[in-house]
């Protein structure tokens, strides 16, 4: 290791200012952002999966057509994260292939089944607006291209907090059925919601170097008591109770004081053991097998067309074709 | 089988500059273009696209930054500031 660059870096990190795809940088700082862009973008790829579950059973046409565009949106946020990873030096291919086959984790998050159409709204509700939390303060990761990705992300995700807030409050205003089915999916996307932060501050294992490079700006808890603070008003505007007979105003604070998540239960679900586990990795593999002969017929047409366009220049059949963007570069 | 990598290029609208926003692994030019315009542009973000095979594009090495652009650190003179302008003269 060259102390020289070791230097830059470091002036670059604490002058707040980015790190850049081809600047040197620590092996290890390197490693951290490729499993976690990795795990970012394996999460919004997954997370398509619960959502689109209620897409054919959306109850009106306009609830469907925005369904769409939130899990197209989620897609593009896969995409946009992949590309990031990529300047770091791993192939998109090959971080697919460490989802397929485990060796990559993804949000614990999207392991509970979407049970009802109100679970719909409480991810956009609760999910997305912990995802918000947890990603606005990414935007000024000391990674550039993960950095301008974030800012993306963040822009469309406030689409799909409001949407679920909209569906919520929607049922929230109908039928006692309605109301109640409103109440049961916020009972039971509470506490996983309040999981996704991560393990507390005192067992979390990359929290510390993580803060030192800033790839993170604060930390599980602190995050998780702001997502709560922020929920707790909303809840109360929506009519539906947070299932959390502690939760309690500290008024010396000027925070809500709430019960952590179940740890126990989400160590489990990161390993493999939730509900909908082995189903979110199946239908994913599924799809990367039936997906391939698309994959596969895209490069032979390339390929064929490519030949045509060399032989047909070559020769002096027809002009030379344009070039692709003809008076935009002069 | 992986698909080669593409940069995009969005002109967010009239009178500006196409800016890189990202890229993309498509299988031919076309198609890069097709997913640019799903992938980056989904709410009116650009009314013009350039897609740019990654492999085409040359860069200069972040190692020579200081070397590569140094020679004009020491030309003062291109600034209009470099300039005293004396009193009184205005619009100059």
């Amino acid at each position: 290791m060259d102390s020289a660059e070791q230097e830059a870096f470091e002036a670059t990190i604490a002058a707040d200012s980015t790190i850049e795809p081809r600047d040197w940088m620590p092996e290890e700082y390197r490693r951290t952002l490729i499993r976690q862009i990795a795990q970012h973008a394996h999460s919004e790829i997954i997370g398509m999966q619960p959502e689109g579950n209620w897409i054919g059973r959306a109850p009106t046409l306009a609830r469907k057509a925005i369904l769409l565009a939130k899990v197209q949106d989620e897609a593009g946020h896969g995409l946009y994260l992949y590309a990031a990873a990529e300047t770091l030096g791993v192939s998109r291919d090959d971080l697919e292939r460490r989802l397929l086959d485990g060796r990559q984790k993804y949000s614990s998050i999207f392991n509970y089944p979407t049970l009802t159409w109100a679970d719909v709204g409480a991810i956009g509700w609760l999910v997305d607006g912990a995802a918000i939390v947890n990603q606005v303060p990414l935007c000024r990761c000391s990674y550039g291209p993960y950095a301008r990705a974030m800012i993306r992300i963040c822009k469309e995700e406030s689409f799909h907090q409001r949407q679920g807030f909209d569906i919520l409050y929607t049922l929230t205003r109908g039928t006692d059925e309605q109301r109640a089915m409103a109440q049961d999916a916020v009972d039971r996307w509470w506490y996983p919601s309040l999981a996704m932060f991560g393990p507390p501050d005192a067992i979390s294992t990359h929290t510390e170097r993580s803060m030192a490079w800033r790839i993170k700006r604060f930390s599980n808890d602190h995050l998780r008591q702001k997502f709560v603070d922020m929920i707790v008003p909303q809840a109360e505007v929506l009519g539906v109770r947070l299932p959390d007979p502690a939760l309690r105003f500290n008024a010396k604070t000027g925070h809500w004081e709430f019960t952590p998540p179940d740890y126990d239960e989400l160590f489990a679900v990161i390993s493999g053991r939730g509900p909908a586990n082995r189903q979110r990795l199946t239908h994913r593999r599924t799809a990367y097998e039936e997906g391939a002969w698309v994959r596969e017929a895209a490069v032979a047409y390339a390929a064929k067309a490519a030949a045509r366009a060399a032989s047909q220049s070559s020769g002096t059949a027809g002009p030379p074709r344009a070039p692709a963007v003809p008076d935009e570069v002069a | 089988m992986s698909w080669p990598l593409w940069e995009v290029f969005v002109r967010p609208g009239r009178g500006l500059a196409h800016t890189h926003v990202g890229s993309l692994h498509a299988p031919d030019a076309e198609m890069a273009l097709r997913h640019a315009r799903d992938l980056y542009t989904r709410r009116g973000e650009g009314v013009s696209i350039w897609v740019v095979p990654a492999a085409a594009i040359t860069a200069s090495s972040p190692d020579e930054k200081d070397p590569f652009f140094a020679p004009a650190a020491d030309k003062i003179y291109r600034h209009p500031t470099f300039y005293p302008v004396p009193e009184g003269v205005e619009q100059l």
